[in-house]
């Protein structure tokens, strides 16, 4: 029988008295149905706990008991080309158990216990493991080799290894005793703890671009694997969108996307979709590559603010086996709005728009998660953070942007006037920006090509200039400009028309390698500086937009697939042909 | 045997506290009669010790300390459902008020609901014609859709929300469809509208109504739409209709969640609204959608007003957020007497990509629709320039784009109340348009779609020849 009693209930958060021993961050099981929550508040004899479901049908009296642990979620192969709740419970399960609507007090372990796996033991008696050794493996799906290694605290000689064979997840494969005679068993699975950063040999500098396939992001505004970046924007301008994108086509391992507060088609869709689409390299379902959670936002706000931890420890569990871990995390808006629900129910003080003042802490805590790092075991791994962000009112000013951008170093800020005007993605290039572009110069220098580099640096001077011009033309209108600035105009329309807008329904456009979008940048800047020698010689531009040669390159992101590179001479040489017969005309 | 408590230990406005209670649950409902036998319903919100404090939905006006006996029930808040809901007139609390006696309930069910597993949605594809050009051409609804209207006090939207529910169809008529009408904080007359023009559509008999008017306690305001949701999935996911649910007006809702929430001495977040506006509104909006495996649907219209026009204003920021889209409409359209006064190009639906197209509408569906919403945010800029440098002194594509929409707000836009257009006449009527616009002006399709449809010229059997104005019919 246990001594902790509910005293009373608020919407998540309970009150407890019983006992003095219930410590700060334990996991506890609450009332008869033994609903999860974790503790919050400790002060005299009664402990406050925000629980993770819906508290309808607590009464005082009810039974309180204690895991003696902080909120844990158990990692282990199975994880992959699944999709869990903000507490890592495997919704599929639920399902099974509970019909299509979520019920309360289910509580089952995040992986199958069931299932066996071909599991190869690589330890041997008398072997030393410290932490980050390696003891087994197993294929977790068709891409993902799961390498299970020794949780942080346990080193020592192994005193007993089972032979390799089909294992599941609690079955104990290998003890380890360390000097102080204790014993550790080690199984397929481990208890992970979610608010606390898994251990890291040493980070390392970031110098690998996290490549995308999105023209604007790869080419103007790159994140770097194990950066990170967040992407706000008003609603409707296309975070979800961009995200998804992202999670399709990045080239990472490891994709966990996070649904945190939003929709639950979003997540029907990213479920259905990512099980159809192939990965471009691989050629098998994107899947089985990725993690979904899902707490969406009629789902407790409680278990909510957990989400973004649930999903974050389990990123960092496959960087640690050498994996590129790519987190979406959308939106970290209703994550601080969790935050700011449960701080209100806790009665603390307010601060800035009533979010806590812990919120920018809460932050940098996440967002410095992410990173580049050496491994305990020597390997290097990376965890890219990308979060989207939902302003009120799309209002940029707001607490939760504004300290996200202190923690970000990609910034891509959507817009929503260029939503309206379907110009997709909506990544305005004059808000946006990206401090990774110098780390990641010489990767491009050396993987891409040197031409890679300037190409970029000027076609976001044209777009700058453009919107100077911009300014003038709102005014007066563009048929007063001299005729080099009008070129500089239909250039930058050229740019954003043909280069930075992408359509991701269209099976062509929806993934570009970085070749042909160097290749692209390439065939306009041609056009562009042929033209201006032309015009400096008091040539109208009208004369050479007559030829049509300005539509020809906007059309080349659906025209050229991306095996066929070859095409492009072609396309130079329809825009020196164009040239040229502007130029013979004028002789 | 029935336990009650005589007496209270405290009120203050919709809440009454009682001392001294036993074995009471977070949100029990409990009856409460007074002195001269009338009952009055109540929500426990906060239990502590042997403290409870409750919410009454009817007011506490006329209870007093001593004059009331409370009676726990030791169970949530539930209404009776029953197929013979349809048809049926209901108070905000979900009592019958149209006289024809109480419901025999085939099930009682709890009224918050539970979340739908994302695991068992079936992804929404289908769609729903309303014969509305604005809305099937640039912004569809999909079944299963939660799409809300935004409007200002004083526009057509419950005109709008009338003529969705008069016209809309589904494609493959596969089960029937059942309207599930929640008025929250309503006028009178507005509640008057919509019963008559149900009325007038046949459709009473398909109808579910429950009334809160702009006079009726605020406390059952916050019940209102979480009735009509229940008995919208039940009708839905039970008995396989097709729910369609108009929610009017979410504005007023929103404000008796302040309301009350002020009155419990919560902290308040943004223009007094409390922390958790976002998720109450969540666990209203999500309750749309399809179950693999269950035939039915919810979808979802709710209508609200926006304080003084206001898209950032919290309580559309906050719905834009949960729902799938929006419509907007505009005060400037609604002054030149165009109705529809949809906007465009803030208006949005997040489901139309997957349902229209090849398969689902017309394979150049999505092409014309991308263009129209291209091309017309052009014709703001060519009006912002017209409006500094004068119309005489615009470049020639730019006069085009004056045309263009001219007659898009004349003829596309603007409709008749009772004109119901199919999908073909919609984009039929898109390519006539664009055609105003030279061909190289149209750079969101392929070359191979524009070969296909585009007609030089085809705009001239539309346009009238003496105003290019038009009257909102199709010549």
């Amino acid at each position: 029988m246990s001594q902790y009693v509910i005293k009373g209930v608020n919407g998540p958060v309970v009150t407890v008295v019983g006992g003095q021993g219930l410590a700060m961050m334990d996991m506890v099981h609450v009332g008869n149905e033994g609903l999860i929550g974790e503790v919050v508040g400790v002060s005299g004899g009664v402990t406050t706990v925000q629980v993770y479901e819906d508290t309808a049908g607590l009464a005082p009296g009810q039974p309180v008991t204690t895991t003696g642990a902080p909120m844990s979620v158990k990692l282990g192969p199975g994880l992959l080309s699944n999709i869990f709740d903000g507490i890592a419970r495997p919704l599929n399960v639920i399902q099974e158990k509970a019909g299509p609507f979520i019920t309360r007090g289910i509580n089952i372990s995040a992986l199958d216990e069931e299932k066996l796996w071909d599991a190869t033991v690589t330890v041997k008696v008398g072997d030393t493991i410290r932490p980050g050794t390696q003891y087994a493996y197993c294929q977790e799906t068709s891409l993902i080799q799961h390498r299970c290694l020794a949780p942080a605290g346990v080193e020592g000689k192994v005193t007993r290894a089972l032979p390799s064979g089909s294992y599941n997840v609690n079955q104990v494969l290998v003890e380890v005793t360390d000097l102080y005679g204790k014993v550790h068993k080690l199984c397929l699975s481990q208890d992970c703890r979610i608010r606390t950063p898994r251990p890291m040999a040493e980070r390392l500098p970031i110098s690998r671009p996290l490549i995308t396939g999105q023209r604007i992001i790869d080419t103007l505004f790159p994140i770097g694997k194990g950066g990170a970046a967040a992407i706000p924007g008003p609603f409707g301008a296309g975070k979800t969108m961009t995200q998804h994108q992202l999670a399709k086509w990045s080239d990472a391992d490891i994709i966990v996307y996070l649904g945190c507060g939003e929709r639950g088609n979003e997540m029907t869709q990213a479920l259905e979709e990512f099980s159809e689409l192939l990965d471009p390299k691989s050629h098998q379902p994107l899947m089985n590559r990725t993690i979904l959670i899902a707490n969406t936002s009629n789902m407790p706000v409680a278990a909510r603010e957990a989400s973004v931890y649930t999903g974050m420890t389990i990123a960092e569990y496959y960087r640690d086996m050498g994996y590129h871990v790519a987190l979406m995390a959308d939106s970290t808006s209703r994550w601080a709005e969790a935050l700011r629900e449960i701080s209100g129910r806790l009665e603390e003080m307010p601060a800035e728009e009533g979010f806590p003042a812990y919120l920018a802490s809460r932050l940098a805590e996440f967002y410095e998660r992410a990173g580049y790092v050496k491994t305990l075991e020597g390997k290097e791994g990376s965890v890219t953070v990308i979060g989207a962000v939902s302003p009120q009112g799309g209002d940029f000013s707001e607490p939760v942007t504004q300290n996200t951008k202190r923690y970000v170093r990609t910034f891509w800020g959507l817009d929503r006037a260029l939503a309206y005007a379907r110009h997709f993605p909506s990544i305005n290039w004059l808000t946006s920006y990206s401090e990774y572009t110098t780390d990641l110069k010489p990767w491009y220098d050396a993987n891409v090509g040197t031409d890679f580099v300037p190409c970029r640096n000027k076609i976001a001077n044209l777009l700058q200039e453009e919107a100077s011009l911009m300014e003038i033309v709102k005014l007066i209108g563009a048929d007063v400009l001299p005729e080099d600035q009008k070129l500089v105009i239909e250039t930058a329309k050229l740019i954003r028309v043909g280069f930075l807008q992408q359509n991701s329904y269209n099976a062509i456009d929806t993934y570009v390698p970085l070749e042909k979008q160097l290749k692209m940048m390439q065939v306009i800047l041609r056009l562009y500086n042929g033209a201006k020698t032309l015009i400096a010689r008091s040539i109208p531009l009208s004369q050479l937009k007559a030829t049509g040669i300005f539509e020809t390159l906007a059309k080349i992101k659906y025209e050229v697939t991306n095996d066929q590179m070859e095409k492009f001479a072609d396309y130079e040489k329809q825009v020196d042909e164009a040239l040229d017969k502007v130029d013979k005309a004028n002789r | 045997m029935r336990m009650e408590y005589i007496g209270l230990s405290e009120l203050s406005g919709s809440l009454i506290a009682l001392q001294g209670v036993e074995d009471v649950a977070y949100d029990e409902m409990a009856e409460i009669t007074l002195e001269n036998g009338e009952r009055r319903y109540g929500r426990v919100i906060t239990v502590d010790g042997d403290k409870a404090i409750l919410q009454v939905f009817e007011g506490t006006k006329g209870i007093s300390l001593e004059n009331a006996r409370t009676h726990f029930t030791g169970k949530p808040m539930d209404i009776a459902l029953s197929h013979e809901m349809l048809g049926r007139i209901f108070d905000g609390a979900g009592r019958p008020i149209d006289g024809l006696g109480e419901l025999y309930p085939e099930q009682r069910r709890n009224i918050n609901g539970s979340a739908i597993n994302p695991v068992s949605r079936q992804y929404p594809r289908s769609c729903i014609y309303t014969g509305i050009s604005a809305i099937d051409g640039c912004s569809t609804l999909i079944r299963g859709q939660k799409l809300p209207i935004f409007s200002g006090a004083g526009m057509k939207h419950n005109e709008l929300a009338a003529q969705i529910v008069r016209q809309a169809r589904v494609a493959d008529q596969d089960g029937e469809f059942a309207i599930v009408f929640a008025a929250m904080g309503v006028k009178n007359d507005t509640a008057e509208f919509f019963r008559r023009n149900f009325e007038e559509a046949g459709a009473l008999q398909r109808v579910v109504m429950f009334m809160n008017l702009a006079s009726d306690p605020i406390i059952e305001r916050i019940l209102t739409p979480r009735c009509a949701l229940t008995a919208a999935e039940y009708l839905a996911f039970d008995l396989g209709y097709h729910v369609l649910v108009i929610m009017t007006d979410m504005t007023s809702y929103c404000e008796a969640v302040r309301e009350f929430s002020s009155s419990k001495g919560e902290i308040p977040s943004r223009k007094g609204f409390p922390s958790y506006l976002y998720s109450d509104l969540a666990s209203l909006y999500e309750r749309a959608g399809m179950i693999k495996g269950r035939p039915g649907s919810v979808t979802q219209v709710p209508v609200l007003t926006m304080p003084n026009d206001d898209i950032t204003h919290p309580i559309p920021d906050l719905t834009g957020y949960i729902t799938e889209g929006q419509i907007v409409l505009d005060r400037d359209m609604d002054q030149k007497g165009i109705y529809p006064p949809i906007s465009i190009l803030p208006s949005l639906s997040r489901l139309m990509k997957d349902g229209i197209g090849k398969g689902f509408t017309r394979d150049d569906h999505p092409d014309v629709s991308n263009q129209l919403f291209a091309s017309y945010s052009k014709v703001q800029d060519a009006r912002s320039l017209a409006s500094v440098i004068g119309e005489d002194e615009l470049s020639d594509i730019d006069k085009k784009y004056l045309e263009f929409g001219k007659a898009f707000e004349a003829l596309f836009i603007n409709q008749d109340m009772g004109d119901n257009r199919t999908i073909d006449q919609t984009l039929d009527l898109g390519w006539k348009l664009l055609s105003i616009l030279p061909k190289s002006e149209l750079d969101r399709m392929s070359s191979a779609t524009i070969e296909a449809h585009y007609v030089e010229g085809a705009y001239k059997t539309i346009l009238n020849p003496e105003s290019a104005g038009g009257d909102g019919k199709l010549n």
